[in-house]
């Protein structure tokens, strides 16, 4: 288990932590948080490439914080992957494994191992200049797994890529930490990656770990409203206990299932948010009229924005129904969802929702 | 000249004018030398003795002071790519110091550390080194005038190689010292070079800071003055030729080195 305790560190303006942070053996973790967070800087700490003010950081129960990089067994994938320009792939890969002392031939033989798992076996003759986006990062996997790492510490590995490599190689990424099961952790600004990649998730704003817990746990039940405003969660609304099982948002009474005294924002998720051109009757029990006021790409989906009067609403809807409702500005529409569906913030709505059991992975969104 | 616009105009005119005329200053003198100097006169100072004992003294002593320079400077150079600590723009202004230092005034400089009478030159003496009129002085010379050369020109190889990929290295198990030997020194190998050249070729032409060491042995900078002094222009005029030759060659070379920017290194292709 990867452990660190109270890690801090100033550079410049700039102050990272206090920090502490849980990775277990074989998980897959994720760091969330926007660009200047901290992520980078902290993934460096823990890669040994920077001493932290204090702080302690051990791994299975031993102190690493004073060990230098070479010696700690963690590998660390740059966004920009970092490989060697002057070097061929294989010698690349095979650079992690030479440099732990393997003799040249079983560090050729380390580095076409890796370079089947991370699927760059017909790169290896290549040199990293004729390489595409794609290319580099099924390489710079390869090269960080080749020395068998303890801890593979990925730094927004996926973002220099275009939206369907991204996909693909997000796959790769599930896959390849289920192959090898090493401890990866992994850093990026963009929840949906870390939705979809990440065992736990932890989330990082302004050099301070905001809380850490299981990926559909902090996106059902965000620690505070601003890691909920960060996790781009649209529909992230100011609201008010009014009595059991309803809450007032915008002046509107919308019931919700989880209400509880103390509770300041309710979460309803888009896609949870049905459109209709008519009201019509249905057991979920919000169901409230509005204009559509804008939309915007989400993805391959729309994100339908409907003023409800004093609050509004996102609503995902496919390209295919945005087209058969014929919305346009100022369009009416009637927008329905589930009371079971409005997440509460704060006040004891969380953990009585916990004690219920309320599971359901917001899933794979696009 | 790329530009297809209307015609030339009288901007593009006058800066082509004034840019030849810097062009033309280089050039006039040089190959004037150059069609001045017979080839009987060339032959006759190859084959003289004197003459080419002092090129090859220049030459080597220049190659001396560069490859000690190296071992030296490469270090340095890194830690001023790499480092940041107080007085690090002083310490580059001192690198950078002895091209604004006239050359008499840094032969003296060295003659006022490691002369006879000193403790350094005393040193130096017991261990059979004389520094005064020996090849040793002249390296010194011809180092303490060129190193900002050398020394720049790695450190900007260094400032070049992105420090992600020696901290990528280091995550995956090497050393500094391996790090430094397979990633930063191959990266900037090409820059280093050229630094060498460029030192290299800057002590062969060093005079000041040489003759104040050693008027003897003597050097073909040193040379070329005495015989311009003693006998005149036409008689030092084939021994500066052929130094100017030898300058021209290191030139060259340093151009073929620095402008051969194959990306990726071209044959090393197959593993």
């Amino acid at each position: 288990m990867l452990e660190v305790e109270g890690i801090y560190l100033e550079v410049g303006d700039f102050r990272l932590g206090e920090a502490d942070l849980e990775v277990g053996e074989g998980e897959y973790f994720v760091l969330l948080g926007p660009s200047g967070s901290g992520k980078s800087l902290f993934l460096e700490v823990l890669a040994g490439l920077r001493r932290p003010d204090r702080g302690r950081i051990s791994w299975k129960g031993e102190d690493v914080t004073r060990l230098p990089p070479e010696e700690r067994g963690f590998s660390l994938l740059y966004q920009d992957y970092a490989l060697f320009p002057h070097m061929t792939v294989e010698e690349n890969i095979a650079y992690g494994p030479r440099a732990g002392g393997l003799s040249r031939a079983d560090a050729r033989r380390a580095a076409r191992r890796a370079a089947d798992l991370a699927g760059a076996s017909h790169l290896l003759r290549r040199m990293p200049g004729t390489l595409s986006g794609g290319e580099k990062q099924r390489v710079a996997l390869a090269r960080a797994l080749a020395p068998r790492p303890a801890l593979v510490l990925l730094d927004e590995p996926l973002s220099a890529l275009d939206w369907g490599r991204r996909r693909e190689l997000r796959r790769e990424l599930r896959d390849l930490h289920g192959a090898t099961g090493t401890t990866f952790l992994h850093v990026t600004h963009d929840p949906e990656e870390a939705l979809y990649l990440a065992d736990r998730i932890g989330v990082m704003l302004r050099g301070r770990l905001r809380g850490a817990g299981r990926a559909e746990e902090i996106f059902r039940n965000p620690p505070d409203p601003e890691v909920g405003a960060f996790l781009g969660m649209r529909n992230l609304l100011p609201a008010a206990f009014l009595r059991e099982g309803y809450c007032l948002v915008g002046e509107k009474e919308v019931a919700a299932a989880s209400a509880a005294p103390g509770l300041t924002h309710v979460w309803i998720k888009p896609e949870d948010v049905l459109l209709s051109l008519e009201a019509f009757p249905s057991s979920a029990r919000n169901q409230f009229e509005g204009r559509v006021a804008d939309w915007e790409p989400a993805g391959p989906l729309l994100a339908v924005k409907v003023d409800l009067g004093g609050f509004s609403l996102a609503a995902l809807v496919t390209r295919r129904s945005f087209e058969e409702l014929g919305i346009g500005r100022g369009r009416r529409v009637f927008c329905t969802f589930k009371s079971s569906a409005v997440v509460t913030v704060g006040g004891a709505g969380g953990e009585a929702r916990k004690a219920r059991g309320g599971k359901g992975l917001p899933g794979e969104i696009s | 000249m790329k530009e297809r616009g209307p015609g030339p105009s009288a901007f593009h005119l006058l800066f082509t004018v004034l840019g030849s005329i810097l062009v033309l200053f280089v050039l006039a003198p040089l190959g004037g030398m150059f069609l001045a100097t017979s080839l009987g006169e060339l032959g006759r100072a190859a084959a003289d003795e004197a003459v080419t004992a002092a090129l090859v003294l220049s030459l080597s002593a220049g190659l001396a002071a560069t490859l000690v320079t190296t071992l030296f400077g490469v270090p340095l150079a890194w830690i001023l790519a790499r480092k940041e600590f107080r007085g690090k723009s002083l310490l580059s202004a001192l690198v950078d110091l002895p091209m604004v230092v006239p050359h008499t005034a840094a032969g003296i400089a060295l003659l006022s550390v490691f002369g006879r009478e000193t403790w350094a030159g005393r040193i130096l003496g017991s261990l059979g080194l004389g520094f005064t009129g020996t090849f040793l002085g002249i390296t010194a010379a011809m180092a303490f005038v060129s190193l900002p050369f050398l020394v720049n020109a790695a450190r900007e190889g260094f400032s070049a190689v992105p420090e992600r990929l020696e901290k990528a290295a280091r995550s995956l198990g090497a050393s500094p010292w391996r790090v430094f030997r397979t990633v930063s020194l191959p990266l900037a190998k090409r820059s280093i070079l050229a630094g060498m050249i460029m030192m290299w070729g800057r002590g062969i032409s060093e005079f000041g800071a040489v003759v104040i060491i050693a008027y003897h042995p003597m050097t073909a900078t040193v040379l070329i003055a005495e015989r311009f002094n003693d006998y005149g222009l036409a008689y030092a005029r084939s021994a500066a030729v052929l130094l100017l030759l030898a300058a021209v060659a290191l030139f060259l070379l340093l151009r073929v080195l620095s402008g051969k920017e194959v990306p990726g290194g071209g044959g090393r292709a197959r593993g």
